[in-house]
């Protein structure tokens, strides 16, 4: 139903990635995809992966290995979601994503990144998501949860995964000490539940069942704890982040 | 006597190379140095310089020929040689006082014995009326070469010891007065040959002469010194790099030739992989701690999560997961803690290891530690257990309440279990 030529005009576009959300069942959905990886056999993985359109309703369309590429690609093809490595020649992800930030805003068709990063480095993952990437997925991710992260930032939602649950908790805490913003630097308790819920390996159905909430819910505490995250005051979390190294 | 103490020691070690003893010196450091090669105490070596040296001069050339041809070497006698036992022990008092004493100091000594014993020399000797008035601007040269040649070994010596850095402009008084006191000599010659009156003109030479040089020369030299740094930062990247590779090869490369042996054994090959990766994680991504140290005991509970995880891992086959928040010193209940975490990974790795990763997840909040280790196996209920069967209740449960602590278990609404472990810290905690 969402015909990729019709994504040459933006309200064809706009009404496909409305059906897509109405649809949510399988094989309705589409996501048009581009890859940004400085490793072509792990591009090549991925692409066979979850590059096979008719089962998965993922079309990659559009690959990068640097900075500049993936710039040049991202608005050439206009993706809706853009799989972003953490690690890039050229300044790496957080360089994309500013250079991109126009595309992210733009209200009609954004484009929306999802971090998908080998690196166990939280300064590197947390620079990404504040830079405005919507999740962040590790490589050891399966194919077919990597199709459900896609489709879940196309719509919107925010994915964590247990370890940036972790290292979100992890600079949370200690900014906690001394917020210079309250409002905008703290999480809710509410918020931190979900967020020691995702850690703890719970599917947001999952954390839904356990705290007696609708997974809507779920993803709305999560989404605010991404707004949180994105806003919150950068000075406090670069000293988390000397200080972390410290430790 | 020391000689035939020294000689038996000496012979069996490789053969020393001769250096110039950069600790304890007073000049250039021959004298150490030579006595530390020959096994002789230093005072002796010292008396023979002097005795040569009113010999017509010829101690004060082998000086300067030894200090010209023979590097400066690290640490000095003590350093270098074991048998420099013997030596303190023939003279202890007199080598230790040298050794206390300041360089500076020595060096004051040595150029007012140097002084004496040029007058001295003088005094004695006849050099012919017409050269003794040289003496006085030869001295001063003669100062002012010593100043800047040790000036010279001092920043060699700092290359190593990273000393006198802050002291730069210390290092540029001595290099300045070593100028002067060199200029002065010369010109005082000059003087005395009666040139007096030519004395500007010559001097508008050599510098006419000097800055020439510098001007050929100066790009060689710019370019040399340009060359040099260059070469040592390409060494340095060139050490990192062997350092990188040998990590690579030793760890990787085995771990690969042992993956393709155990090709047909998936079970096997996963588990190399996770180690291997385990195992580069932490050697690349930690900042200081270089992950090397896996042999001490675990310091925090952070640390001991995380080996928990690795050896359970390693020995059932099972991937875990960790994720860890917050950090804090063991104590004697964290510590309780973490071995009821062990098992109770155990226990997930035996029987919920199908589902699926086992997730485990660690917390410190203020004062409370909580650990939970979630499988997603067939699940668990306690009850159904036999009350002879004291796996659960004992190594996790019962531990933990023995130590204050709290444990549960739970079946996770989509299938699996859930241990969740929670404890106090200890209240004195350094």
């Amino acid at each position: 139903m969402s015909d990729p030529t019709e994504a040459n005009t933006t309200a064809g576009s706009a009404e496909a990635a409305g059906s897509a959300q109405t649809a949510g069942g399988a094989g309705g959905r589409h996501v048009r995809v581009v890859l940004v990886d400085d490793h072509r056999m792990f591009r090549t993985g991925v692409q066979a992966e979850i590059g096979q359109t008719g089962q998965t309703g993922v079309e990659v369309v559009g690959e990068a290995a640097d900075v500049d590429q993936a710039v040049t690609v991202i608005t050439a093809t206009r993706p809706e979601v853009v799989l972003l490595d953490v690690h890039l020649p050229g300044g790496g992800g957080v360089e994309v994503l500013r250079r991109c930030a126009p595309l992210m805003a733009d209200p009609e068709r954004p484009v929306r990144f999802l971090a998908l990063s080998v690196s166990d480095a939280a300064e590197d993952v947390i620079g990404v998501i504040r830079g405005g990437a919507r999740g962040y997925v590790t490589k050891t991710i399966t194919g077919s949860d990597l199709v459900d992260s896609i489709f879940r930032v196309q719509e919107g939602d925010a994915v964590f995964s247990p370890r940036l649950a972790g290292f979100v908790l992890d600079a949370f805490a200690s900014t906690d000490a001394a917020p210079v913003d309250e409002d905008l630097d703290r999480l809710t308790q509410r918020e931190r539940e979900v967020l020691r819920l995702i850690a703890r390996g719970y599917a947001y159905k999952e954390i839904a069942k356990q705290l007696f909430i609708s997974v809507k819910t779920v993803e709305s505490h999560v989404s605010a704890v991404l707004r949180k995250l994105q806003l919150s005051n950068r000075h406090e979390l670069t000293r988390w982040a000397t200080a972390r190294r410290l430790v | 006597m020391p000689e035939a103490a020294a000689a038996p020691l000496a012979e069996p070690r490789p053969p020393r190379k001769l250096y110039r003893s950069s600790d304890g010196r007073w000049l250039g450091g021959v004298a150490r140095g030579l006595a530390g090669h020959l096994g002789l105490p230093v005072i002796w070596v010292r008396l023979v310089f002097v005795g040569l040296f009113m010999a017509d001069g010829l101690g004060a050339l082998l000086y300067a020929a030894f200090w010209f041809f023979v590097p400066l070497g690290v640490g000095g006698v003590e350093a270098r040689k074991p048998p420099s036992l013997v030596t303190t022990e023939t003279s202890p008092d007199g080598r230790r006082r040298l050794v206390a004493r300041k360089p500076d100091k020595g060096q004051i000594v040595a150029l007012l014995l140097m002084v004496v014993v040029a007058l001295v020399f003088v005094g004695n000797v006849n050099v012919g009326s017409g050269a003794k008035a040289y003496l006085w601007p030869a001295v001063l040269v003669g100062a002012g070469v010593a100043l800047v040649w040790r000036q010279a070994d001092n920043a060699r010596r700092a290359r190593w010891a990273e000393v006198g850095r802050r002291r730069r402009t210390v290092t540029l008084l001595r290099a300045v007065a070593g100028v002067l006191l060199v200029t002065a000599g010369v010109s005082g010659m000059f003087v005395l040959q009666g040139s007096a009156a030519h004395l500007g003109s010559v001097l508008q030479a050599a510098l006419a002469v000097l800055v020439g040089i510098t001007l050929l020369a100066g790009p060689y030299l710019v370019r040399m010194t340009q060359d040099l740094s260059e070469e040592r930062l390409m060494r340095i990247r060139a050490q990192e790099r062997a350092e990188v590779a040998a990590h690579v090869h030793d760890s990787v490369l085995h771990t690969l030739t042992l993956i393709q042996r155990n090709a047909e054994n998936p079970g096997e090959v996963r588990r190399l992989a996770r180690a291997q990766e385990r195992d580069l994680r932490a050697w690349l991504y930690k900042p200081e701690g270089n992950g090397k140290d896996e042999a001490d005991e675990p310091a925090t509970v952070a640390d001991a999560v995380r080996r928990n995880a690795a050896e359970v891992e390693d020995k059932h086959g099972v991937p875990i997961e960790v994720v860890v928040v917050g950090d804090c010193p063991l104590d004697e209940r964290t510590g309780a803690q973490m071995q009821a975490a062990r098992e109770a990974m155990v226990n997930a790795a035996k029987y919920g290891g199908e589902g699926g990763a086992v997730q485990v997840y660690a917390e410190v909040e203020g004062r409370t530690v909580f650990v939970s280790v979630r499988d997603r196996g067939p699940g668990f209920d306690l009850d159904s257990i036999p009350a002879d069967r004291m796996g659960v209740r004992e190594s996790i449960i019962g531990r933990m309440e023995r130590n204050g602590g709290t444990a549960r278990l739970r079946p996770v609404p989509d299938g699996g279990t859930e241990v969740e472990l929670e404890m106090e810290r200890a209240e004195k905690t350094s």
